[in-house]
């Protein structure tokens, strides 16, 4: 391995506590993002991927809370860590951009000056470094520096979120988080976007942690991929490779809820069923349910597997051996 | 006209030199958005249409004026092949409501979170279904929420929606369409909030309906994977104005208007290799305020040539039954370009 990994995620598990009971909506999530890694993370929705991502970037608030696990970010823990010390890693470190930039955004204030907001706060007094890093990452984004100038609601969507990443960059973080950015955008800004992020990501290097339900949109730009089911990490993989081999029905089903441009137009059904409660997951593998492939096996939790395209927690892919000790 | 149906005398629902223009600028602004201009179309019975293009082209405007949330500035909707603007008494008025209801985007600002969700439905139906005596609504309303696909029927009624998924929701905003039986759903962007999962469905579904009831849909959308998944037939529309309309495999297969292509390249399609470097698509359709005369995708276009700055081009039939306004495409096609006039139709 080249790097040390940016972001090493192990065992985290994130509770939400309520009337009935504690609800583990992750459950032991284990990942590592090297530097300038693209990482998407897809699923349905109340899989627990913004719940994980909210975990990873200690955003949480209750009734959600870290109940176990660690994140290490450049080597420091940040699980218990104070407010203060985290607001010295928040935008320097790992910055964070939503999915509503319309609700992200202060509406009644200018750009600028929510630039200015975020930069002062974190410790840039002088006026002139403010303006000149803003224009920078406007410019960065493709948008022109009159918007700073500009309120929110004289920005296009695709503007907006633009915009949102602008500030996400100005401190050149080495990780930042997206969750959603795109899901309120139109095809085209949608394309337009991604490819905006792919470049500044090779000219500025910074790792990307990208949640999404959409997993056509992360196949062409995501280096990596994670599928979440049920609070569970249930696939990761080359994101080419998962894609021609899907390792898991789960993985097969999120793929064939996509219509496609090209070939025959087929019936598609997507995954029947909804999601499991997670005050009471089932206590085999949690996709069974569902799953038209189950067998026997699937009353016992599956581990991740080797599958030779990517690690899948499916017992379809359990080595013969393993299969006769049981 | 190029976008009528193949067959039928008279079309369900048609449209001609449809026209809405808005004005902005504050109180002083004397200027006009020109938010739909000049369109043409049909639709007919039992058969999907698919409205595309991006953000701002117009096309939800266009789902409001059928629904008559708008008057058009210029222009006739026709429905059954009467003007909708001598649509006088409430009675009329009432019926066209219950024949073409429509079907939002937003399942979790469109259903009054105060009420149970047969609050909705049961009141549609006391409006537009004197048919059915009041102490067989309930009984009505359970049949069609249960064939929907949302079970057990009964409960579901008696939730509030918070209780409900989102693609639940939307299910309830179709059955609140379905209780007036309608003949055709305007339905803007109804799955572009849902998950992956439950998006299928709903698609599924507006087939089913064409399919078994033959309900005609208008289906409204940015995703044109899923229209092509849905639709008969799809309009392409860019800036107030159609671009392109015709059979949905005929315009996706043979695209004729650059704008249709872009929206076609903008896909992403995971079975499909990477494709070759491209930089990112700065262009965002204009806002059309007092617009001067031209083609108003040139700026974005790459085929642009001299007469696109000077002659709005007018959709005309290029192949059969497809239509596009483009003078290029036109050009190519040994079809004399065309320029718009006033209310061509």
């Amino acid at each position: 391995m080249p790097d040390a990994p940016v972001l090493e995620v192990r065992g985290l598990t994130v509770e939400y506590d309520t009337a009935a009971g504690s609800a583990r909506a992750v459950d032991g999530f284990d990942l590592d993002i090297l530097p300038g890694e693209f990482v998407g993370v897809v699923g349905e929705s109340g899989c627990g991927k913004s719940t994980m991502l909210f975990g990873v970037a200690q955003l949480l608030s209750p009734p959600a809370r870290v109940s176990g696990g660690s994140v290490r970010f450049r080597g420091q823990e940040l699980v218990g860590m104070s407010e203060r010390e985290l607001a010295s890693i928040r935008w320097r470190g790992i910055s964070v951009v939503m999915q509503s930039a319309m609700n992200a955004l202060n509406p009644v204030k200018q750009l600028g000056a929510q630039f200015e907001d975020v930069m002062q706060v974190h410790g840039e007094r002088s006026r002139e470094v403010v303006r000149q890093r803003s224009e920078e990452v406007l410019r960065l984004v493709g948008i022109d520096t009159v918007h700073l100038k500009s309120y929110p609601h004289q920005l296009s969507g695709g503007m907006r979120q633009r915009a949102m990443i602008a500030m996400a960059l100005l401190f050149t973080p080495d990780l930042v988080i997206m969750d959603e950015p795109t899901s309120a955008l139109d095809v085209v800004a949608q394309r337009s976007l991604m490819m905006q992020i792919k470049e500044l990501q090779r000219q500025l290097g910074f790792a990307v942690l990208f949640v999404t339900h959409d997993m056509s949109l992360v196949s062409h730009f995501s280096d990596r991929l994670v599928v979440m089911y049920a609070a569970k990490a249930v696939e990761i993989g080359r994101t080419r490779q998962v894609f021609e081999a899907p390792g898991t029905p789960n993985t097969q089903g999120l793929m064939d809820a996509f219509p496609s441009l090209r070939g025959e137009r087929v019936t598609l059904t997507g995954i029947p069923g909804s999601p499991p409660n997670l005050l009471d997951p089932p206590t085999g593998c949690r996709f069974a349910p569902r799953c038209p492939k189950r067998f026997e096996m699937c009353d016992i939790p599956p581990r991740l597997y080797e599958t030779g395209a990517s690690l899948a927690a499916c017992h379809l892919h359990a080595p013969a051996a393993e299969e006769a000790v049981r | 006209m190029t976008t009528e149906p193949a067959a039928g005398p008279t079309p369900l629902i048609e449209a001609r030199g449809l026209t809405r223009h808005f004005r902005v600028g504050g109180v002083l602004g004397h200027k006009t958005l020109h938010a739909v201009d000049d369109v043409n179309f049909s639709i007919g019975e039992r058969e999907i249409v698919a409205l595309v293009g991006e953000s701002g082209s117009g096309k939800s405007t266009v789902a409001r004026l059928l629904a008559r949330v708008y008057k058009p500035t210029a222009g006739e909707i026709y429905y059954q092949g009467r003007p909708l603007s001598r649509f006088r008494s409430r009675k009329e008025l009432l019926a066209y409501r219950s024949d073409v209801p429509m079907v939002f985007q937003d399942p979790f600002a469109s259903l009054n979170p105060a009420y149970r969700v047969s609050h909705g439905i049961l009141r549609g139906m006391a409006l537009h279904r004197p048919d059915i005596p009041r102490d067989r609504r309930r009984e009505e309303a359970e049949r069609i929420v249960a064939s929907l696909g949302l079970d057990p029927a009964g409960d579901v009624l008696d939730r509030y929606p918070y209780e409900l998924s989102g693609g639940q929701r939307q299910r309830i905003g179709f059955a609140q369409a379905l209780a007036y039986r309608p003949r055709l759903i305007v339905a803007d962007e109804p799955v572009s909030m849902l998950d992956v999962s439950v998006r299928i469905g709903l698609l599924n579904l507006m087939v089913q309906l064409r399919d078994e009831r033959g309900v005609s849909v208008l289906y409204i959308t940015h995703d044109i994977a899923s229209a092509r998944y849905v639709a008969d037939r799809v309009m392409v529309m860019y800036a107030g104005h159609l671009a392109e309309a015709g059979p949905v495999e005929e315009v996706l297969q043979r695209p004729l208007h650059p704008y249709t292509r872009l929206l076609l390249d903008a896909v992403p399609d995971p079975r499909a290799p990477l494709p070759a470097e491209q930089s990112a698509e700065p262009g965002e359709p204009p806002r059309v305020v007092d617009p001067s005369p031209g083609c108003r995708f040139r700026w974005r276009c790459p085929l642009a040539v001299d007469v696109c700055e000077q002659v709005t081009p007018e959709l005309v039939q290029l192949r059969p039954q497809h239509g596009a306004a483009c003078h290029v495409a036109a050009a190519n096609l040994g079809v004399a370009a065309q320029a718009r006039t006033t209310n061509g139709g």
